[in-house]
C-alpha cells in the first residue's frame, strides 16, 4: 500500500469563489505563507493527512483566466506546468457556475487531473438553482464534488475524490473545447509542426501550446523562441497564421478562442443547470444603491474611515495602557540582569541591553493596535466593501498615478494625522496595477504617521502658540497636498516604464465575514509583522546604537567628569559630617543608596492607589530600614539633613549623566555626521543639533523629540522641553520651525517601514530609493521655505500661507496633466 | 456608439472590442465580449468609473476603458 506517499494538490479558482475557505477547511492550522520566486505574490502552503498519507496543498492566487498578463496568472500557470501537482482542485462558487467554467476549461486544456469543487452550494440552493451534479461531471469528464465548506458539508467526499484521482484510481476523460472549423485545422497544423521540430512537447501539452500561441501569449512565444534552434522561424510561422486568421475571418484569434470557451461553458450549463427563479441578489444590489450613492456613498466612506481610526488607533491605544506594563516588566527584568550602573559610568553592556529592549518594545507596543487594525481590514476585505471603496475614490487618485485601491493604504498611512506607515505599506498588496502599487508604496511614508506628531506639537507650541489650530490644520493637510503631486511626478519619471493593468474589476456581492476568517487573517498578519519586521529592526538597532555611542567621551573629558563627581560627593560628605549617618555612608553604601533611591522613585511612579503605596513603602522599609529612614525623613533632624543633601547630590548625578550623554551624542558618528551636514542644511535653517535629532529619527520617529530632549539639557528641574528649546535656540524663528516641520512631513520611512517597503516592492533598490528621495525632497522644500521666506522677509505664518497656496496650485495643476495609458487598438 | 457614452439604466449589445492585448483580454476574461448583453448600473460619485451588469454579475471599469467597447443601444429588447 502506498499510504506513505506524498501528494501535491493545487487549489485554483476565480477570485471571491471561497477558495480560502476550502483551503482552511482542508489544512486546518497547518499552513504557512511563502513567496513565489521573483514576484510579490503570496504562496499559501498547507497540508493534511489522509489515511496516513501526507497531502500537500498549495493555494494558487485567484484568477479569472490563465493568460500571461498578470503576475498572479503567470504564477498559477507556471506552478501547474512545472510542479505538476497530482491534482488541481478547481474551486468554484456554485452560484456563478457559468463564469467559473471559463477557467475550468482552460485548466483542462493543460491536460492535468482536475477535480471540480462546487462550493457554497447552500447559496446556490437558496437562490433556487438546481445543478445536476452527475450530468455536469459527465459533461466535463471529471469528478464534481458539491460542498458547503463553511459548515464542513462534503469535506470527506472531497478528500476521497482527491485521493482517488491523485493515486490514479479514477481515470478522467476531460472535455475539449471545440474551437470550430476556422481554428481547429490551424491548431492541428501547429501541433504537428511542433511535434516534429521541437522538444517542447515533452514538457508541455502540444494542444495547449498551440492554443496559447494562437492567442498571442507573449510568455509562451518567448519560450518557443528561446528553447528551440529554429525558434525564430516557428514564431514567424505563428505570426503569419495569426495574421491570416484575422484577415480571413475579421476576428482576432484570441477573441475567437475566448468566445468559444464561453460558448462551451454556456452549453454545459444549459444542459446541467436549472437557473434560479426570480430576482437575483436583491439585497446586495440594494446595499450598493446606498453605498455607491452619489451623496451617501462618500459620507459612508468617511464614516468607515472614522470607525477604522477610532476603533484601532483610539481604542487600540487604550489597550496599550494594559499591555505596556508587561513590556515595562521585560525592561526592568533586563535592568536587573545587567551589571549595575556606577555613579557616573554606566556599563556599555547595560546601556546596550536597555537600548535594545527599548527599540523592540517600541514596536511590540503597537501590536494591540495592529491586531485590531488587521482584523478590521479583514472585515473590509471579506465583506466586499474594498472594491466599492476603490470605485468611489478611483477618479480622484487615478489622476495622480494612484489607484482606487490606494484608498485603504492611504487611510492607514495617515491621510489626515495619526496613521502608521507599516500597515499602510503592507496593505498595498491588493493593488493590481504594478505602477500605482509602487507609487502608493513610495508615497505612504510621506503621510502623517502617529510618530511624527510629537515633533509637530512641540514646535507648534513654541513657535505658533497663537495660531495652534491653524498650524495644526496646515500640517495635517499639507501632507496630502504634497503626496499627490509627488506621486504624479514619480509616475511620470522613475515609474514611467512600470507595468500597468486595466482597472476593470468585479464588484462581488456582499458577504457576512466569519469570525474565524477575520481572526485568522489578523493573527497571520501580526505574526508576519513580528517575524519579518521586528526581527530586522532589532538587528538594525545594534547599528544605530554604535553610531550614537561611539567613539564616546575622551579620557580628559572623562577625568573632568570624575573630578566634578568627586567634588559633589565631598560636598555631600561635608554637609552630613555631623549626623549619625556619616559613618554608615561610605562610598559603597552611598552608591547603594543611589540605586535604592532610584528604584524607589521609579516604583512609586508606576504604583497607584493608597493600599499599593503602603505595600510599596513596607517593602522598601523591609529591604533597608536605614535607607528608608533617609528617604522618608519625617521629623528626624539628622535624617532630614541627609535627605536634603542627598537630594542635591542625586540631582547633580543626573545632571552629570545627562551632560555626558549629550557629549557622547555630540562626539558620536551620528553627531559628526550632523555637523558635517550643517553647510548644506543651514539653507534649510537646520543647525547640527537639529540634524542629529533628525538622523536619530531613522530608528523611529518618536526619537526625534527624545534626542532633542537630550540635546537641550535641563537647566532647572521641571522645565519643559518647549522652554528649554526656546532658550537653547535663541536664533530659532517660526520660519525655522516651519521648515523643520515640512522636512518632518517628508521624512524618510522609519526602519520598520523601510523593511515593509522592501517586502512589498520585492526589492532593496526600491527600499533605498524610498529612503533617499524623501530626504532630497525634504531638504529642497525646507530650503525653499526657509531661504525663500528669509529672502522675501516673510514671517513664519506668512510663509505657511504662501507654501500652502503653492502646494494647492501644484496639486490642482498636476491633476490636469494628461497621462493616459496606451492600449493597442484593433 | 461606445460603452462610455451609455447612461446609467441603459442596456446594450456588445458589437466589437476595439482593443487587444492586456485590456482586450481582461475585458474578455471578465465577460465583456461581442455578443453579450450589458446593462449600465451606475456611475461612481465622481462620475468615473462606471458599474455594469453582465450575465448576472457586476463589473466596474473606467470610462477610459469602456471607450474601446463598441455597443449597439437596445433598450426594449
Amino acid at each position: 500500500m502506498a499510504t506513505t506517499d506524498k501528494m501535491l494538490v493545487a487549489l485554483a479558482g476565480q477570485p471571491n469563489c471561497g477558495k480560502s475557505t476550502v483551503f482552511n477547511a482542508l489544512t486546518g492550522a497547518s499552513q504557512h505563507v511563502a513567496n513565489y520566486p521573483g514576484v510579490t505574490v503570496d504562496k499559501k502552503v498547507g497540508w493534511y493527512r489522509y489515511h496516513g498519507g501526507r497531502v500537500e496543498v498549495v493555494d494558487l492566487p485567484g484568477t479569472y483566466s490563465l493568460t500571461s498578463y498578470s503576475p498572479e496568472e503567470r504564477v498559477s500557470r507556471d506552478f501547474i506546468l512545472h510542479e505538476k501537482p497530482s491534482v488541481v482542485l478547481n474551486v468554484m462558487d456554485a452560484a456563478n457556475l457559468k463564469r467559473c467554467l471559463y477557467l475550468t476549461l482552460q485548466l483542462l486544456e493543460m491536460e492535468i487531473p482536475v477535480i471540480l469543487n462546487l462550493n457554497m452550494m447552500d447559496v446556490a440552493e437558496k437562490q433556487g438553482m438546481v445543478i445536476d451534479v452527475p450530468a455536469l461531471s459527465k459533461a466535463l469528464g471529471i469528478p464534481v464534488v458539491p460542498t458547503v465548506m463553511k459548515s464542513g458539508r462534503g469535506k470527506k467526499e472531497l478528500m476521497d475524490a482527491i485521493d482517488a484521482v491523485g493515486k490514479g484510481r479514477q481515470s478522467l476523460h476531460p472535455v475539449r473545447v471545440d474551437y470550430a472549423a476556422e481554428m481547429e485545422p490551424i491548431i492541428r497544423e501547429i501541433e504537428s509542426r511542433f511535434s516534429s521540430q521541437s522538444r517542447l512537447g515533452e514538457t508541455y501539452p502540444l494542444r495547449w501550446l498551440a492554443i496559447k500561441l494562437m492567442e498571442g501569449d507573449a510568455e509562451v512565444r518567448r519560450m518557443v523562441v528561446e528553447k528551440n534552434n529554429s525558434g525564430a522561424a516557428l514564431a514567424a510561422f505563428i505570426e503569419a497564421r495569426r495574421a491570416s486568421f484575422e484577415d480571413q475571418f475579421g476576428d482576432s484569434p484570441e477573441m475567437h478562442i475566448g468566445r468559444h470557451r464561453y460558448q462551451a461553458a454556456e452549453e454545459i450549463c444549459r444542459a446541467t443547470v436549472k437557473p434560479p427563479s426570480g430576482v437575483k441578489k436583491p439585497l446586495s444590489d440594494r446595499i450598493d444603491g446606498l453605498v455607491c450613492h452619489r451623496l451617501f456613498g462618500p459620507v459612508f466612506l468617511v464614516g468607515v474611515i472614522w470607525l477604522l481610526y477610532y476603533l484601532s488607533i483610539v481604542q487600540g491605544y487604550h489597550i496599550t495602557h494594559y499591555t505596556w506594563p508587561l513590556l515595562a516588566k521585560i525592561r526592568s527584568l533586563t535592568e536587573a540582569l545587567m551589571p549595575a550602573p556606577g555613579f557616573i559610568d554606566i556599563p556599555v553592556m547595560r546601556s546596550f541591553a536597555l537600548w535594545f529592549v527599548d527599540s523592540v518594545n517600541a514596536l511590540l507596543n503597537y501590536i494591540p493596535i495592529f491586531l485590531i487594525l488587521f482584523a478590521l481590514i479583514a472585515v473590509l476585505e471579506d465583506s466586499g466593501y474594498m472594491p466599492r471603496m476603490a470605485f468611489i475614490m478611483d477618479r480622484l487618485f487615478s489622476r495622480y498615478g494612484l489607484h482606487g485601491q490606494s484608498t485603504l493604504p492611504m487611510i492607514l498611512g495617515g491621510i489626515y494625522v495619526g496613521g502608521c506607515a507599516v500597515p499602510g505599506v503592507m496593505s498595498c498588496k491588493g493593488i493590481p496595477d504594478e505602477r500605482s502599487r509602487l507609487a502608493t508604496i513610495l508615497i505612504i511614508p510621506l503621510l502623517n504617521c502617529l510618530a511624527k506628531v510629537p515633533l509637530y506639537v512641540l514646535l507648534i507650541n513654541i513657535y505658533f502658540a497663537e495660531h495652534k489650530g491653524l498650524a495644526m490644520f496646515f500640517i495635517s493637510t499639507i501632507s496630502l497636498l504634497m503626496v499627490l503631486p509627488v506621486s504624479k511626478i514619480l509616475t511620470m519619471t522613475v515609474l514611467r516604464k512600470m507595468d500597468t493593468s486595466p482597472f476593470i474589476m468585479e464588484m462581488p456581492p456582499y458577504h457576512l465575514p466569519t469570525i474565524r476568517g477575520v481572526l485568522g487573517r489578523a493573527l497571520e498578519r501580526v505574526w508576519l509583522f513580528i517575524r519579518k519586521i521586528i526581527t530586522i529592526v532589532a538587528a538594525l538597532a545594534v547599528v544605530i546604537f554604535v553610531l550614537l555611542q561611539f567613539p564616546g567621551i575622551s579620557k580628559e573629558r572623562m577625568a573632568h567628569y570624575e573630578a566634578e563627581k568627586d567634588q559633589a560627593v565631598q560636598k555631600f560628605n561635608k554637609s552630613i559630617g555631623q549626623t549619625a549617618y556619616a559613618a554608615m555612608l561610605d562610598e559603597e553604601a552611598l552608591m547603594a543608596l543611589v540605586l535604592y533611591w532610584d528604584d524607589y522613585k521609579n516604583s512609586k511612579m508606576t504604583t497607584k492607589g493608597e493600599e499599593a503605596m503602603a505595600a510599596l513603602n513596607e517593602k522598601f522599609k523591609h529591604r533597608h530600614p536605614e535607607f528608608y529612614s533617609i528617604i522618608q525623613a519625617g521629623e528626624d533632624k539628622d535624617a532630614k539633613k541627609v535627605n536634603k543633601a542627598f537630594n542635591s547630590l542625586f540631582k547633580e548625578r543626573k545632571r552629570l549623566l545627562r551632560e555626558m550623554r549629550k557629549e557622547r551624542i555630540d562626539n558620536s558618528f551620528l553627531g559628526r555626521l550632523g555637523r558635517a551636514l550643517e553647510p548644506v542644511t543651514q539653507w534649510a535653517g537646520f543647525n547640527w543639533r537639529v540634524n542629529v535629532a533628525l538622523l536619530s529619527a531613522f530608528a523611529a520617529k518618536e526619537s526625534s523629540v527624545a534626542t532633542l530632549g537630550a540635546l537641550y539639557e535641563q537647566e532647572e528641574a521641571g522645565e519643559a522641553l518647549e522652554e528649554r528649546m526656546a532658550k537653547g535656540e535663541a536664533g530659532f524663528t517660526p520660519l525655522h520651525a516651519l521648515a523643520l516641520m515640512l522636512f518632518m512631513v517628508l521624512y524618510p520611512p522609519c526602519l520598520a517601514t523601510s523593511i515593509a517597503v522592501k517586502i512589498q516592492s520585492g526589492s532593496v533598490k526600491w527600499m533605498l530609493f524610498s529612503m533617499i528621495y524623501p530626504m532630497a525632497l525634504g531638504i529642497g522644500v525646507a530650503t525653499l521655505v526657509f531661504s525663500g521666506g528669509s529672502a522675501l522677509g516673510l514671517s513664519g505664518l506668512q510663509a505657511m500661507f504662501a507654501f500652502y497656496g503653492l502646494a494647492l496650485i501644484i496639486t490642482i495643476a498636476a491633476g490636469f496633466i494628461k497621462d493616459g495609458q496606451e492600449h493597442s487598438l484593433t | 456608439m461606445t460603452l462610455d457614452q451609455m447612461k446609467p439604466g441603459g442596456q446594450c449589445l456588445i458589437k466589437r472590442l476595439s482593443v487587444r492585448d492586456k485590456l482586450g483580454q481582461r475585458l474578455m476574461d471578465m465577460g465583456v465580449y461581442p455578443g453579450r448583453r450589458l446593462k449600465v448600473i451606475r456611475n461612481a460619485p465622481l462620475d468615473d468609473p462606471m458599474e455594469v451588469e453582465v450575465d448576472g454579475y457586476q463589473v466596474s471599469l473606467r470610462h477610459d476603458e469602456a471607450r474601446y467597447v463598441e455597443v449597439e443601444h437596445g433598450d426594449n429588447r
